[in-house]
């Protein structure tokens, strides 16, 4: 055992003999994890003779570890169910010792839970996840209502309002994400007017790359990949940090002191976000176009002046309006489904992993939903 | 002349206690940033020894059994397991001495997708190519060893109560017959019926198995009834190691108000009731 690596391994073996009335067992060369293939074969081909005595003999063996003293274990058992009695022989203490430990360790366990049948499982799983959605929503419920009823408290008393963390958030989550923000809108304001001019130079109308740039950018991509960054960016940083402050029972502690965790860590980010997602979409719109514009002017010779012309022929404050609206309503629904996921970990690192993600793939799966919803009805309204 | 012997005698035993440690530690430095964990700091771990580690909280127990164990580098110092040099070892040497350490950290730190079995079998899945029905076996042993009912095999971790895991854990850190045991406060949290039991169980191994225990502790039952030395981290080193009787008669501020506060004597107490 002392030092593998240093110890030369053995070959290992089993000389039987059954000449005498008792059935003698010899084993030689080192009885080791390293050979412990060998030695179930060696084991398993041991068979029962005349006698009903046997003696396992273990002062030849060179080395003994635990798995060795198993399989001397085992060997004995093997006899036992053939009703031969065992003894040992041991070259030394060490042994002895090591192969009692083992033999009173005999104990069997089963490695994994016993597994259902699949069918079984498939009802139970479908039931689990129905039960789990109503759970959820009459959950998700509750949260909005105590959101909203803390939220119109702080609206009537402003003073209750706290502004270092509000004012933290508005920073964490406008302020830095506006390089990412301002260089995506930028690249995609470029790359619908170089590929929206191959279609339109067949009719001549590349001017009209202005009004594709500047309705699609202001009605809807401006608005909706901020949202979507946002969503990646701050509803899973929203949903990790309340989350490992609920692990670290952080959120007990604050219950405990008499302070409501939705008005220290909740209210802050949903406030947060909605001053500050309508500012990146419109900040967003403005790279956007500027984006677009450079691009007609390198590759299509429209000058900024042109480009500018045609945008100010359309009546666009209306599209720009439809932009920022929708961008308030998806903050609400970023920060919510991120903070009420990070309210609902249980736990384990695990379930942390899990709502993190839930909070992105949600949000930004609504995010779209809500925004179809908000095509129908603009277009509805004759906006 | 006769003085001239004992003095030799006393080299030749220091000589040949030098040669018979798993694990020796010479001018160890670590460091993070401006913040000096250990400066100059030597350990000798002797075979069969269960060895006590002590130090007030962030004096850095952790970081010496992550530097032994080769978690963390160390900034400047030697270190020897089993008489080899571990930063001169190529990756192949370095795996193959790592079955020879078994570790349990601080917390268990099972693999929380596996249950209870599959966790002892990872190191024998890593390392040998065993049958099934031995690998069973052996994870079912295990289990038995370390004190577990055998109900707790198929569970999961996040099933488990925090003094099983520990023990779970040792199931694993033990898996490949390790010579080298390194625990990391076994014992904090536990209940003291748990950790007395705790204690019991490793002296019990260590008599088997004929393990090298390096256990960092603040249990004082631990220290008084499992361990054979004591070595105190103080001042970025390690500043004595000796038997608790050695301990109790050093004098350094630290050393005397740990081993002779409220809690030492009652352990101390407990320990001359036992005997
Ligand atoms: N990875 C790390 N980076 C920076 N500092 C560390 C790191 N690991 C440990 N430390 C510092 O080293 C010191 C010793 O830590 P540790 O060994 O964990 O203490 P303990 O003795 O309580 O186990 C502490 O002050 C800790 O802050
Ligand atoms: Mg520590």
């Amino acid at each position: 055992m002392s030092g593998v690596g240093q110890e030369t391994i053995e070959e290992p073996g089993l000389e039987i003999d059954g000449h005498g009335d008792v059935l003698r067992l010899v084993a030689r060369g080192s009885w080791l994890i390293e050979t412990a293939s060998r030695l179930e074969d060696i084991v398993a081909r041991v068979q029962p003779m005349a006698q009903n005595r046997a003696e396992i003999d273990l002062c030849q063996v060179a080395a003994l570890d635990t798995v060795g003293a198993w399989l001397v274990h085992r060997l004995q058992l093997q006899l036992d169910a053939v009703q031969v009695k065992t003894v040992f022989r041991f070259g030394n203490d060490k042994q002895k010792r090591i192969v009692e430990h083992i033999c009173k360790s005999d104990a069997y366990c089963d490695v994994e839970p016993p597994r259902e049948s699949a069918l079984l499982k498939l009802v139970e799983d479908v039931g689990i996840a129905t039960v789990t959605i109503i759970v959820n929503f009459g959950a998700l419920l509750s949260f909005l209502g105590n959101v909203f009823g803390r939220l119109s408290r702080s609206i009537l008393d402003p003073r209750r309002i706290r502004l270092t963390p509000l004012v933290y958030q508005m920073e964490v989550v406008g302020l830095r994400s506006m390089p990412i923000v301002g260089l995506i809108s930028f690249l995609i304001g470029a790359v619908i007017v170089n590929q929206g001019a191959v279609q339109l130079r067949q009719f001549g109308a590349e001017i009209l790359v202005a009004d594709l740039v500047s309705i699609g950018v202001l009605r809807e991509l401006g608005v909706l990949l901020t949202s979507v960054i946002v969503a990646g960016r701050s509803g899973s940083a929203f949903a990790a940090q309340i989350g490992s402050m609920v692990m670290r029972e952080e959120v007990d502690a604050m219950k405990a002191l008499g302070i409501n965790p939705i008005d220290v860590l909740v209210l802050p980010r949903i406030v947060a976000l909605a001053l500050v997602l309508p500012l990146l979409t419109f900040f967003s719109d403005v790279m956007g176009l500027i984006g677009g514009a450079l691009m007609a002017w390198f590759t299509l010779d429209i000058t900024p002046s042109q480009f500018l012309n045609r945008m100010s022929d359309l009546s666009l404050l209306n599209e720009l309006y439809i932009g920022l609206i929708k961008s308030f309503f998806f903050a609400g629904v970023i920060s919510v489904s991120g903070c009420f996921q990070g309210l609902s970990v249980h736990g384990t690192a695990e379930s942390l992993g899990r709502n993190t993600t839930a909070a992105v793939v949600e949000s930004i799966f609504l995010v779209i939903v809500l925004d179809a919803f908000f095509a129908m009805f603009f277009t509805t309204i004759g906006w | 002349m006769v003085q001239d012997m004992i003095i030799k005698d006393q080299a030749e035993k220091a000589q040949d206690h030098a040669d018979d440690c798993v694990v020796k530690v010479r001018g160890l430095h670590n460091q993070f940033g401006s913040l000096v964990v250990h400066h100059d700091l030597d350990l000798d771990v002797r075979r069969g020894d269960i060895l006590g580690v002590v130090g007030g909280s962030g004096t850095g127990k952790s970081v010496l059994l992550q530097s032994i164990i080769g978690l963390h580098k160390p900034n400047a110092g030697k270190i020897e397991v089993a008489g080899r040099d571990q930063a001169l070892l190529s990756d192949e040497d370095k795996k193959a001495a790592r079955r020879e350490w078994g570790v349990l950290f601080q917390e268990g730190a099972l693999f929380s997708s596996l249950t209870v079995a599959q966790n002892v079998q990872v190191p024998l899945r890593e390392y040998f190519d065993l049958s099934p029905r031995l690998m069973n076996e052996i994870a079912a042993y295990k289990i038995a060893m370390v004190g577990l009912p055998a109900h707790a095999g198929p569970k999961y971790p996040s099933e488990l109560s925090g003094g099983m895991k520990r023990r779970a854990g040792l199931a694993r850190a033990l898996a490949l017959d390790p010579d080298l045991v390194f625990l990391d406060e076994p014992t904090a949290g536990l209940d003291p019926i748990g950790a007395a039991a705790f204690d019991q169980m490793i002296l019990e191994l260590r008599d088997t198995l004929g393990l090298t225990v390096f256990l960092i502790t603040h249990d004082m039952d631990t220290l008084f009834t499992s361990c054979d030395r004591i070595a105190v981290l103080a001042e970025r080193k390690v500043i004595i190691t000796g038997t608790i009787e050695e301990l109790l008669a050093f004098d350094h501020p630290w050393v005397r108000e740990y081993f002779h506060g409220p809690r030492s004597r009652a352990a101390q107490k407990a320990r001359r009731r036992v005997e």
